[in-house]
């Protein structure tokens, strides 16, 4: 059955099909116009997305939290929903300290007030923080301690997947756009492909949780996913404003993303291996090596993504609702959109980190600049002595 | 400490199976393990690539775990994640996700501030020392001045706590925690930060005291002057700064206690355990440390030291040549700039 949210208007045009078909292009329509949407915002930049992005965490808090009230009846709790909102901007206020501090150093270091902020960001956050924990140990009523502390820890735990997450998304739109974009894209081309392998071949099925889902769409996904993947790839990976850091300018005072393409995002050669030869005819091939990264995304993006909203589904069933709310008609909430991009964010974060760059120089270099002078030369050497060594100096 | 943490961990989580009647939940019980070793895992390798640089740097197979260190803790938690969805059951759903959510709020509790206690310790035995004592020694201050004179109740949650117990204690716990810091401060062994040497494969602590541990004169207000008599008083630094950790310890780490007591009284438990006759479990004794842990690290970050010039140097190891040559050149004329280099004539 459809959501009650359906829009009139999509009701009236739709009025004379089945009830099937009517759900299949509710679903259909909204899923072009989230696309689209998704496009859009991309269109309007880093700034935008970072907004955007905020604004879905909000919205999937939320959600979440309006979850637990109606699970445990407390709504009327005293004070808790202000305790919550205040734990999610100080959690927000940590998360982009350390973003804003660490990519518009030459902003802060110039305006004093911010200056100071930054310099003893932790101190205030924890400070804040303690604030609201004092506040919630002052708030405890007799007859309602453990509701008080069901509540509590709903909501670290809401926190600890909704805001740590977004900021990772953020992290990795940094890096470059293609970051953002393709494990995004690669979720949702898995949903849909999952879903259209399922809806003509699905037969058997994957797990008791989710009783729609089949092995056939499954892997039928996994292959579209990871074609998808290497063809997004190769044509995002020619434009510079996709490949390149986000970067803050101080003149111009926006962000630009202008670079030297890194070599990733440079053609190579690579060697067909001789059972694809024969098949493909083609001795060697031109692809960026960032293609080949796109694999390892795509594939963690249909066997593993899965599990996040296998987790989603066991979340609704053990406290009996239908979805996470009712914003998306057909669709659901917010969080049932995403349910599968927060295991994505932290994977793409991880990888990034571990296998693409290595620590930021521009930040090492403000590190350094706060040390002590004879800290400072003992690097200082160290670095000439190791350089001398490898023979670049 | 950690045994302290699998101790307190090990008492939280069989609360939750106590309150949840889950004892006998599939899986559960290997799964909170393994969670609270992932967790455990990823923080020792953190702080084991910070201290034992050169001992790691040696052999091949560490480096290896080093590098890639992010990416395998994740793996192994992932691992526990999808673990907990193959085990979903049906008719214990809600019971799983609140166990589950349980070992993850316990995870977060416990196994980050010990490794917090532990980072302190490295700083310097007396960042480990003092913060304990000042809690330990408010609990005992506040408990005498509330049995001698105690008579306004401070809060409803613990009854037998006191206003005059509480300043009491706070005044108490400022002095003792200035003298002690006096006494410790003397000591290199409480006041250079813990290092690895790689040639003895041991531990040692032994540097040139910091400024914070060398005498100074202070000139005393003029209000304390007429009190005591005295002009200027030698003292080391590092007391002021435990005038401050003595007064979080008073005032705000006993909202950590009031916590836990709310805690018990919601899941109607009188202690945590019954380790420790007289006193209940560890978690009863440790209720205050946790957040004087993470107040510590906080301050001695924000306050004390400046990052860590051998991790600093790990990383620019790791950069690629052509950012270590950038970044060496901007070094250098920053240096020159500073009068620290001198330009050299080649």
């Amino acid at each position: 059955p459809t959501s009650d949210d359906t829009p009139e208007v999509l009701n009236r045009a739709l009025s004379n099909l089945s009830s099937r078909w009517k759900n299949w292009w509710v679903r259909g329509i909204l899923t072009l116009a989230m696309i689209t949407f998704f496009f859009i915002i991309i269109y309007l930049g880093p700034m935008v997305l970072m907004t955007i992005v905020m604004c879905v965490q909000i919205k999937c808090f939320h959600e979440i939290i309006t979850i637990g009230y109606n699970v445990y009846h407390s709504y009327d709790l005293p004070w808790f929903r202000t305790l919550s909102w205040y734990f999610l901007l100080c959690v927000n206020y940590f998360f982009y300290g350390e973003t804003v501090t660490d990519y518009f150093f030459t902003l802060v270091q110039r305006e004093e007030p911010l200056r100071i902020l930054s310099k003893y960001h932790r101190f205030i956050s924890f400070a804040l923080y303690l604030t609201g924990f004092c506040m919630f140990v002052l708030s405890l009523v007799k007859k309602h301690y453990r509701l008080q502390f069901y509540m509590f820890g709903w909501t670290h735990v809401t926190l600890l997947i909704v805001v740590t997450q977004s900021h990772l998304i953020i992290h990795n739109l940094f890096e470059g756009m293609i970051w953002f974009i393709v494990p995004i894209s690669c979720v949702i081309c898995n949903d849909i492909m999952a879903y259209m392998f399922g809806f003509f071949f699905g037969r058997t099925p994957l797990i008791k949780l989710s009783p729609k889902k089949t092995w056939e769409g499954f892997i039928g996904g996994f292959f579209a996913t990871v074609l998808f993947g290497l063809l997004l790839s190769y044509v995002m990976s020619g434009y510079r404003c996709f490949t390149c850091p986000v970067e803050f300018n101080n003149d111009t005072n926006s962000f630009t993303v202008d670079c030297e393409p890194s070599e990733l995002f440079q053609l190579q050669e690579y060697n067909i291996p001789s059972v694809l030869q024969s098949v493909v005819g083609w001795k060697t091939v031109r692809m960026y090596p960032f293609q080949i990264h796109s694999i390892a995304l795509s594939t963690f993006a249909s066997l593993i993504g899965p599990f996040g909203g296998f987790f989603a589904s066991g979340f609704k069933r053990a406290f009996k609702i239908k979805d996470f709310a009712n914003t998306i008609p057909g669709h659901g909430g917010i969080m049932d959109r995403f349910d599968c991009q927060y295991l994505m964010a932290t994977f793409v974060n991880v990888y990034i980190a571990s296998f693409i760059r290595g620590p930021n120089p521009s930040k090492l270099i403000q590190q350094f600049l706060t040390l002590r002078p004879d800290q400072q030369l003992h690097i200082f050497n160290t670095l000439k002595a190791h350089l001398v060594d490898k023979g670049v100096l | 400490v950690l045994s302290i943490q699998v101790k307190c961990y090990h008492e939280i989580i069989t609360i939750g199976y106590r309150v949840y009647h889950s004892y006998d939940l599939p899986w559960f019980r290997s799964l909170s393990w393994y969670f609270l070793l992932c967790v455990n895992y990823f923080f020792y390798g953190e702080t084991v690539a910070d201290y034992f640089v050169t001992f790691v740097q040696r052999r091949e197979q560490l480096q290896f775990l080093i590098r890639y260190h992010r990416f395998i803790s994740f793996a192994l938690y992932l691992t526990g994640f999808c673990m907990f969805v193959l085990s979903l059951v049906k008719k214990h759903y809600r019971l799983q996700f609140y166990m589950f959510a349980w070992t993850h709020v316990t995870l977060l509790i416990t196994v980050t501030q010990s490794h917090l206690v532990i980072q302190n310790l490295f700083e310097g035995m007396i960042w480990f020392l003092v913060p304990i004592s000042s809690v330990i020694c408010n609990d005992i201050a506040a408990y005498v001045f509330g049995f001698f004179f105690g008579r306004t109740p401070l809060i409803k949650l613990s009854p037998k706590k006191t206003w005059e117990g509480f300043i009491g204690g706070f005044f108490s716990t400022v002095v003792f925690g200035f003298i002690f810091s006096y006494f410790l401060a003397q000591h290199q062994y409480f006041v250079c930060p813990v290092e690895y040497n790689s040639e003895t494969n041991r531990f040692v602590t032994e540097c040139e005291p910091s400024e914070l541990f060398q005498l100074k004169k202070y000139s005393m207000p003029p209000l304390f002057q007429a009190v005591l008599g005295w002009e200027t008083v030698n003292m080391y630094p590092f007391q002021m700064h435990s005038i401050a950790l003595s007064t979080f310890a008073s005032l705000i780490g006993p909202f950590g206690g009031f916590f836990a007591s709310g805690f018990k009284r919601a899941f109607k438990i009188k202690d945590f355990a019954d380790t420790i006759p007289g006193h209940g479990g560890i978690m009863d004794r440790f209720d205050c440390q946790y957040l004087m842990a993470t107040f510590v690290h906080v301050y001695i970050t924000s306050f004390i030291r400046g990052p860590n010039p051998s991790k600093l140097l790990k990383q620019l190891l790791i950069l690629q040549p052509e950012q270590q040559l950038s970044v060496y050149k901007t070094l250098k004329s920053h240096l020159i700039e500073k009068g620290v280099l001198q330009p050299s004539l080649r």
